[in-house]
């Protein structure tokens, strides 16, 4: 840039000369740059104000055109649409082992009401009203003009209360497509299944999420939209299911019992054919949640995974698996049954105050059900191991099965485990587990002595667990339990050609004071295995609070209440899972036995 | 002869003052903001209601309040439109000396009505937000120190504005109130660009605020709320952008109808933040549009004509106040259509509120006196023949 000197010496030399002042050349100099340098701003600034301008009007007629769009594009029902993320209706079905139908969805309708649509707000009103008797018609019309523009009216609808609605034909009453979960079975596997409601709910769809059971437990599975095509296969077979469910209801019923809940498991890979609480309800219509009363005496208390019980003399197998495992006795030593035994100030007593004798072999022990016997078993063995094995079988943990209910279902184990703890333990007083772990833990002994962890999934191939006992520990066990139906408390549950083994448990309740026990009131278990010479299945079946009132004076051990019912749904079963009676090995055989999916 | 006599002042010849205020004020812009405040008080009618029963009071309690403090501002508006550039930059300059006191001292003497951020003075009836009236004359400040920089042998302005900015924004940032922060640094960036800034600098500063915005984002919670709020691509319906979206699509071209609107029932700002989304609702498309056409009208006019003038200082403070008042309105409208992230911020005049439109007032004014018709010399070009 080319800038004229403010003080250019010829002009200065010059002015000089004439006398003038030479400052006031470079004062005018100073003004004409001042002036320039003002212009070439004001220049400058125009530029940029033009370019203001023109980027406001841009700006503005951004907002303007996407408030026109928005202006031109339809409503979605305000207050309706769900946040966030989209639903997906998607929900993969329920399938029992077989293939048969447990859970699907259903496409149906929900209805709502938009209050600006009504022609007639007081007719459709009272028209809804007569098509759903539980509607008010009143309210109806009080929610219909107070000034909300969207309401929901059904959830789901029937194809007639469809139509009915439609034939009322009002224009504000709108259909809303849904996918309902619907479980055919109704009452059966209720406590498996558990239930689901709506979650998130649009217009167009609603999301669909468990409320309990496996639905809750696996719901991320079953909403997961890459599986929603691949059904979730249960180990669940559905005939079993309803047979066990059946036998369980009758025995309910004549036996008076408030409750029951039987396990079927297959000793091997731990899963579970039938699992049955009573009462049950209809996972269609799950009730709400009481909120008064014992939650654990609810139609929706799971008694055979949630229920945690002292399951009696149903333990005493484990002390005496132990002791054979550690080498300590065999089925023939002679144990201790002396009378009176008083253990730490505690008096043992026996059942119905019988006397047994100064000793008894092991296996009558089992048989018999000596609860000092199998006090000085524990004895014997010390609670340091008696509690580490107990907790290798899975006793002391909550079950680890697929259903929503099982990581609640804590046992409960005295803080310190003293020695009075270890005599009591070992015949399944002072502490409480659940029915699915005794299940596991028996079928640890009729599988040969391998750590089972039960499960609803069908699998096609199973890992076996580790091992807890000897492959001869866990034969002994089974052979001592097969003498117990023979010859000991379990009779009632000999079905001929069977072999059924296993173990009585009748345990008093813990009184609701906290004091004591309460002779009236007991839990009678009958833990069972069958067929004895390979055990296959393990039958757990519990009734609460069961009186047996055929004789002259009301029966409430195991054995005349929970053994019985054991045997019929071993009787029922028994040829559906392929077992066929053999009347010449008291031990039961195998014959002809066949994975029931293999059979279809 | 009697002034002689009585030794009075002689009469100038001057034209009489409101005529000339009528003859050189920009009609178009005047009659824009008079239109707006008659929209502010009709959606007052719809949009105050709710707030009125819901806190117990006459229906029409804040109609009468916006009335009353809309027409407090527009005499305010109507006062400082009377000023010539220096007084305007006199009063400014004092104005802002008050409200940065204030400013300083709100941590100690403010209140939060519960808000969370320490914004507000209460006096009793009305109460008073120092940022709103910090920012036109922070502009006005600005706008001198940057002007006397421009002259020859000046102080050096643009740094001394640059740290009063600075100070300014750590203030704000503290209470904290990042929209109010956001349009002061905007006002000072178009002063800043108006006195010639460097293309290279300006786009320095603008990565600076970038970064700046960054670190507040991740620092923030309230801020990244909001923020990944707006990032998300779902609406929530539930939400305040979620009903203002959905008001708008009802209200379709023409509207629901007077009175009809919704939207004013659930959005409990809907007679200040989103009073668009009633406009929209109630009167449609057509209403949003006129309104802002009225807001471009007085920017892209206010705009158009400090092109003419000359007095540096005239240029840049107009320019700022123009561009303030015009993108807080496009910032208010924006996040109605979900184009910028919610952000607390009220419209211009068509707002309810008693402080922000005395200030709403001022900057108008102020930008209405700097935007008047003055004689710019234009003979003088023409001697020296340089058009």
């Amino acid at each position: 840039m080319i800038r004229t000197p403010l003080r250019p010496l010829a002009r200065i030399l010059d002015a000089r000369a004439r006398g003038q002042n030479p400052d006031t050349i470079e004062a005018a100099n100073l003004a004409a740059r001042h002036e320039e340098m003002k212009d070439r701003a004001r220049l400058q600034a125009e530029r940029r104000l033009r370019f203001l301008a023109l980027g406001f009007i841009v700006a503005f007629s951004v907002i303007a055109l996407r408030m026109g769009t928005l202006a031109a594009t339809e409503p979605s029902e305000l207050g309706t649409t769900s946040s966030g993320s989209e639903i997906t209706a998607q929900r993969a079905d329920i399938l029992d082992r077989k293939g048969r139908i447990l859970a699907t969805n259903m496409m149906t309708h929900s209805l709502y009401v938009q209050t600006a649509d009504l022609v007639d707000p007081a007719r459709t009103a009272s028209e809804l009203a007569r098509i759903f008797p539980d509607l008010d018609a009143e309210t109806m019309l009080r929610r219909f003009t107070d000034g909300r523009s969207f309401l929901w009216v059904k959830k789901v609808l029937s194809p007639e209360q469809m139509q009915e609605v439609h034939e009322i034909g009002d224009p504000g009453l709108y259909f809303g497509p849904r996918e309902m979960r619907l479980y055919p079975n109704g009452h059966l596997a209720a406590h498996i299944l558990g239930g689901s409601a709506f979650g998130n709910e649009g217009v167009d769809s609603a999301e669909v999420i468990g409320t309990a059971g496996i639905e809750k437990a696996l719901d991320t599975r079953l909403r997961d939209p890459a599986q929603s095509n691949t059904p979730l296969q249960l180990s669940i077979d559905l005939t079993l299911q309803a047979n066990v469910e059946e036998v369980l209801g009758t025995a309910m019923k004549t036996l008076n019992a408030k409750g029951a809940a039987a396990i079927l498991m297959d000793t091997h890979t731990g899963e579970i054919l039938a699992l049955a609480s009573l009462p049950d309800f209809d996972p269609n219509d799950r009730p709400a949640p009481a909120l008064t009363g014992d939650p654990s005496e609810s139609p929706l208390f799971n008694r055979s995974v949630q229920g945690v019980y002292e399951l009696g003399s149903t333990f005493k197998i484990f002390a005496v698996a132990q002791a054979m495992d550690l080498g300590l006795i065999n089925e023939n030593t002679e144990i201790d049954t002396k009378q009176p035994f008083v253990y730490d100030g505690f008096r043992i007593n026996e059942f119905d105050n019988h006397n047994y004798g100064p000793t008894l072999p092991a296996w009558e022990v089992i048989a018999v059900s000596s609860n000092i016997g199998s006090a000085h078993l524990g004895l014997m063995i010390g609670g340091e191991r008696q509690q580490a094995f107990l907790r290798t079988l899975g006793l002391l943990d909550p079950p680890k099965v697929e259903l929503a209910e099982a990581p609640g279902a804590r046992a409960l184990v005295p803080k310190n485990w003293s020695g009075i703890v270890t005599v009591t333990a070992s015949y399944g007083h002072g502490i409480s587990t659940s029915l699915m772990n005794l299940a596991a833990a028996y079928a640890t002994l009729g599988n040969g002595g391998l750590k089972i962890t039960p499960t609803l999934i069908h699998s096609d191939t199973h890992t076996p667990g580790p091992r807890v006992v000897s492959e001869d520990t866990a034969l002994a066990a089974v052979r001592m339990m097969r003498k117990v139906v023979t010859d000991g408390t379990a009779t009632f549950a000999d079905v001929p050609g069977y072999g059924v083994a296993g173990k009585t448990g009748t345990a008093e309740k813990p009184k609701k004071n906290g004091k004591g026990y309460d002779a009236d009131k007991v839990i009678n278990t009958f833990a069972s295995v069958f067929p004895a010479d390979n055990p296959k299945y393990v039958l757990i079946v519990t009734l609460d609070e069961p009186v047996e009132t055929a004789g002259s004076k009301p029966r409430r051990t195991a054995g005349y209440t929970a053994v019985p019912v054991a045997g019929e749904i071993i009787r029922r079963i028994g040829p559906l899972v392929g077992l066929r009676p053999d009347g010449e090995n008291p031990m039961g055989t195998l014959v002809a036995y066949k994975d029931p999916v293999a059979q279809e | 002869m009697t002034e002689m006599v009585y030794g009075a002042v002689p009469a100038q010849a001057r034209e009489p003052v409101l005529p000339r205020w009528w003859r050189t004020i920009d009609k178009w812009s005047l009659s824009a903001i008079l239109c707006l405040f008659g929209i502010g008080l009709l959606l007052g009618l719809a949009a105050s209601v709710p707030l009125a029963t819901r806190n117990g009071l006459p229906s029409f309690y804040y109609v009468q309040r916006e009335a009353f403090f809309g027409t407090v501002a527009l005499a305010t508006m109507f006062a400082f439109s009377l000023l010539s550039p220096k007084a305007i930059r006199r009063m400014g300059v004092m104005g802002f000396a008050v409200t940065f006191l204030a400013l300083v001292l709100l941590p100690l003497l403010g209140t939060d009505f519960g808000k969370g951020a320490v914004r507000w003075y209460s006096l009793g009836f009305v109460s008073f937000q120092p940022s709103e009236f910090l920012k036109p004359g922070f502009i006005i400040v600005a706008a001198w120190l940057m002007a006397a920089a421009s002259e020859l042998n000046g102080p050096p302005g643009r740094l001394f504005s640059f740290i009063l900015l600075v100070v300014i924004l750590l203030f704000l940032a503290t209470q904290p109130d990042f929209g109010q922060s956001m349009l002061v640094l905007f006002g000072w960036g178009v002063v800043y660009f108006m006195s010639g800034a460097r293309m290279a600098v300006i786009i320095a500063i603008l990565g600076l605020v970038g970064l700046a915005g960054n670190f507040a984002y991740q620092n923030s919670e309230h801020l990244k709320r909001r923020i990944d709020g707006y990032l998300t691509a779902e609406v929530d319906p539930r939400s305040q952008i979620g009903y203002a979206t959905n008001a708008i699509q009802e209200g379709g071209f023409f509207g629901v109808g007077v009175g009809n609107g919704q939207v004013k029932w659930t959005l409990p700002d809907a007679h200040t933040d989103f009073i668009i989304a009633v406009a929209a609702e109630e009167y449609g498309l057509i209403m949003v549009l006129l309104i802002i056409c009225l807001y471009s009208t007085v920017v892209v006019r206010s705009l158009l004509r400090l092109m003419r003038e000359r007095d540096p200082f005239v240029r840049l403070a107009g320019a700022g106040l123009a561009c303030i008042f015009g993108v807080q309105a496009m910032i208010n409208i924006g996040v109605a259509v979900r184009l910028l992230p919610a952000k607390g911020m009220t419209l211009p005049f068509v707002s309810y509120g008693g402080s922000s439109v005395i200030a709403a007032g001022i900057t108008v004014g102020m930008l209405l006196a700097l935007t008047r018709t003055r004689p710019q010399g234009e003979i003088a070009d023409i001697f020296k023949r340089r058009r």
